[in-house]
């Protein structure tokens, strides 16, 4: 592993950063590996993101769908620090979480389209899935309700003394929900370890951060139960998976939980009815343009790491192809029978 | 069988149900003094401050985090004091515990106990005082116990405590210090969904449950006096709750009388009366009736407070007026 650096994750104290304003330096390391690795990781989020818009246009999937191309990096390069057997948690910006969980595409493209072989038999949709094979606990609807959740992953695995880390996801939004700070205090008094990872893509629904919160640096958010916390560039995932790191070492270590503030942006409007007119074409264009976090892997596979365009564009195909027999089984796969309505109620009615 | 009081009762249940299997813990504010009503006395001292935690007053956090900590597969008792205390965790309770199974299609669920003390306890005015039974029966994913008896509150905070879904468990704050014979049996549960014939009667059904259901008692030993038999059904639990029980007995009685303590409003006797209107229309020789508290705040002064109850008197009144037309 390259040799951390704090500071290299580390945005400069003072007013909130433009989103379009690159001032973190990329000092981070990975090997050729690990690039190609993130690359695919990160591909298929978006890849797969895509052709759920598709579809959703086509009518294949209803409902709220919320979007996460743009943020891959966050969730790739966590999980890339975190360990097998380490819990994720998250909202309702979900299918990037899912998928580098380990879950299987089509069965999220299935739980998206309502079928029988979706995750949840069709019964959750896009907010609402779960894989306790994979460690993954969901899939929240409710802005903010997953933290106190992930707080008791946290539990359970200080009850148990499983060496386990709860990775707990939440946005800018939900950092303004009154239950975050509960949950705060009860991981740093009860020492859980828990890394609280707030996604700031900079909107809260259709409010920027700006407009929404006091106090615009998240990972000063726990500053008063004591709980560290970085901002890290987060369309950058050599510098998330080295935070990441620090975090859950920190975390498994028996310390008490961390907060880490990812400066992401999402691309997309905050769920498929949302055109996103709160903000400028030229911001996004210049976001992409410049802070792409797959763009950026690509530049270094084909400049540093002498990664050649085939190379890259058969990862392209067998993402494609992923995505593709995603997107066909999710069309085909039969609806629910109308007896499912009353399957998983309770025990006995 | 040993006496014990209905804390007690719940005391033996949490202890032998957290020996016998370590997955089992509680959280809540206050536990490791014993909790607000001392129905937790000396279990901190038995099974250590890891197992019986003190939370911090913070509802919706205790709430969540047990939720996220039966998803791994931990059975934990939460405990909210009073049932008016846990609306601060309604969304963990009704959008993240009761629907988990479900939306997740099977693929997890959340054995939890959620302990909510609710009803009249003199003169703790309208945020201490509420029975919110209904609002839960009316969750899909949500089992509902109103414990009447020590020896109930023991058998069903077991299988509360055993079983895989989540539980809104809601003790009577005024039975407390009831006392009652309790089976020491360690394997002694009492079955969730099923009824309790307190009394048996062949002229009239009285369906109650909670505190109620003493009071219910009493007014049939008046009404004995009088000449009328009544049958007193305590439902134990409201969801499932046993109609077959209730129906078979309207079915022998031709007459239902529901007393609540809870506002009649919108009430679980709502739901017991329509099922038995649209089951036994034929059977009914008297218009169903339900007595219950007026939907008005429960207030501080005893004079005021005693005017929401549902007394003796009210019960033998409207038992006499369906018997006797």
């Amino acid at each position: 592993m390259p040799a951390a650096s704090r500071a290299g994750s580390r945005a400069p104290k003072g007013t909130p950063r433009d989103p379009a304003k690159k001032t973190i330096p990329n000092v981070l390391q990975f090997s050729k590996e690990e690039e190609l690795h993130a690359y695919r990781e990160m591909l298929l989020i978006r890849r797969f993101e895509e052709k759920a818009g598709q579809m959703y246009g086509m009518g294949l999937i209803g409902g709220f769908c919320h979007l996460y191309i743009g943020q891959e990096a966050v969730v790739v390069g966590m999980q890339m620090a975190a360990q097998e057997g380490d819990q994720v948690i998250t909202g309702y910006r979900d299918h990037g979480h899912m998928l580098v969980c380990g879950m299987d595409p089509k069965g999220v493209m299935a739980e998206l389209t309502g079928r029988r072989g979706g995750y949840s038999k069709g019964k959750g949709g896009s907010m609402h899935m779960f894989s306790k094979e994979k460690n993954f606990f969901g899939g929240h609807g409710i802005v903010g309700a997953q933290v106190s959740l992930g707080t008791g992953l946290a539990f359970a695995n200080w009850y148990r003394n499983n060496g386990r880390v709860s990775l707990t996801y939440f946005g800018d939004g939900a950092a303004n929900q009154g239950q975050v700070y509960e949950s705060f205090n009860m991981a740093a008094l009860w020492k859980l370890p828990v890394v609280y990872i707030i996604e700031n893509n900079r909107y809260a629904m259709g409010t920027a951060v700006t407009r929404a919160s006091a106090q615009t640096d998240f990972s000063k958010r726990g500053l008063s139960f004591n709980i560290p916390g970085e901002q890290v560039d987060g369309m950058d995932v050599r510098a998330v998976r080295d935070a990441g790191r620090r975090a859950i070492d920190y975390c498994r270590s028996g310390q008490g939980p961390y907060i880490l503030e990812m400066q992401t942006y999402r691309y997309r409007g905050h769920s498929m009815s949302d055109p996103a007119k709160y903000r400028s074409k030229d911001e996004v264009t210049r976001m992409r343009e410049e802070h792409d976090p797959i763009e950026q892997v690509r530049r270094r596979l084909l400049g540093e790491w002498k990664v050649s365009e085939d190379e890259l564009k058969t990862i392209d195909a067998k993402v494609r192809e992923i995505v593709n027999e995603a997107a066909e089984f999710a069309t085909h796969d039969p609806e629910p029978d109308p007896s499912e309505l009353w399957t998983d109620v309770l025990l006995d009615a | 069988m040993p006496f014990m009081t209905y804390a007690e009762a719940s005391r033996a249940a949490i202890a032998e149900e957290m020996r016998r299997d370590p997955a089992v813990w509680a959280v809540g504010e206050d536990l490791g003094r014993g909790g607000v009503f001392g129905q937790y006395k000396g279990l901190v001292e038995e099974f250590g401050p890891e197992r019986v935690s003190d939370a911090p007053i913070s509802e919706a956090c205790i709430m969540g985090a047990a939720v996220g900590a039966a998803m791994m597969g931990t059975r934990p008792i939460v405990e909210m004091r009073f049932s008016d205390f846990a609306l601060c965790a309604v969304d963990e309770l009704v959008n993240q515990a009761a629907k988990a199974r479900y939306m997740f299609g099977g693929q997890t669920r959340v054995p939890l106990v959620v302990r909510e003390p609710i009803g009249m306890w003199r003169s703790s005015a309208a945020q201490h005082s509420q029975s919110l039974e209904a609002w839960y029966a009316h969750i899909p994913g949500l089992v509902v116990v109103c414990p009447s008896t020590p020896a109930d509150n023991k058998g069903l905070l077991k299988s509360a405590i055993r079983c895989d879904d989540p539980v809104v468990y809601m003790e009577h704050k005024n039975l407390w210090g009831l006392e009652g014979e309790v089976p020491e049996d360690d394997d002694f549960t009492v079955p969730i969904g099923e009824a309790r014939v307190v009394r048996e009667g062949g002229d009239l059904t009285i369906v109650s449950w909670s505190a109620q259901v003493h009071v219910c008692v009493k007014a049939a030993e008046a009404l004995a006096t009088r000449g009328i038999k009544a049958e007193v059904i305590d439902l134990r639990s409201l969801w499932p709750w046993d109609k077959a029980r209730v129906l078979a007995s309207v079915e022998k009685t031709g007459r239902l009388l529901i007393a609540q303590e809870s506002v009649s409003v919108a009430g679980f006797g709502a739901e017991v009366a329509a099922t038995v209107a649209e089951r036994l229309h034929k059977a009914l020789k008297a218009p169903v009736k339900r007595l219950g508290a007026p939907r008005a705040p429960i207030s501080y002064a005893p004079p005021l407070e005693d005017a929401a109850r549902v007394s003796k008197e009210m019960i033998v009144n409207t038992a006499e007026g369906l018997v006797r037309t």
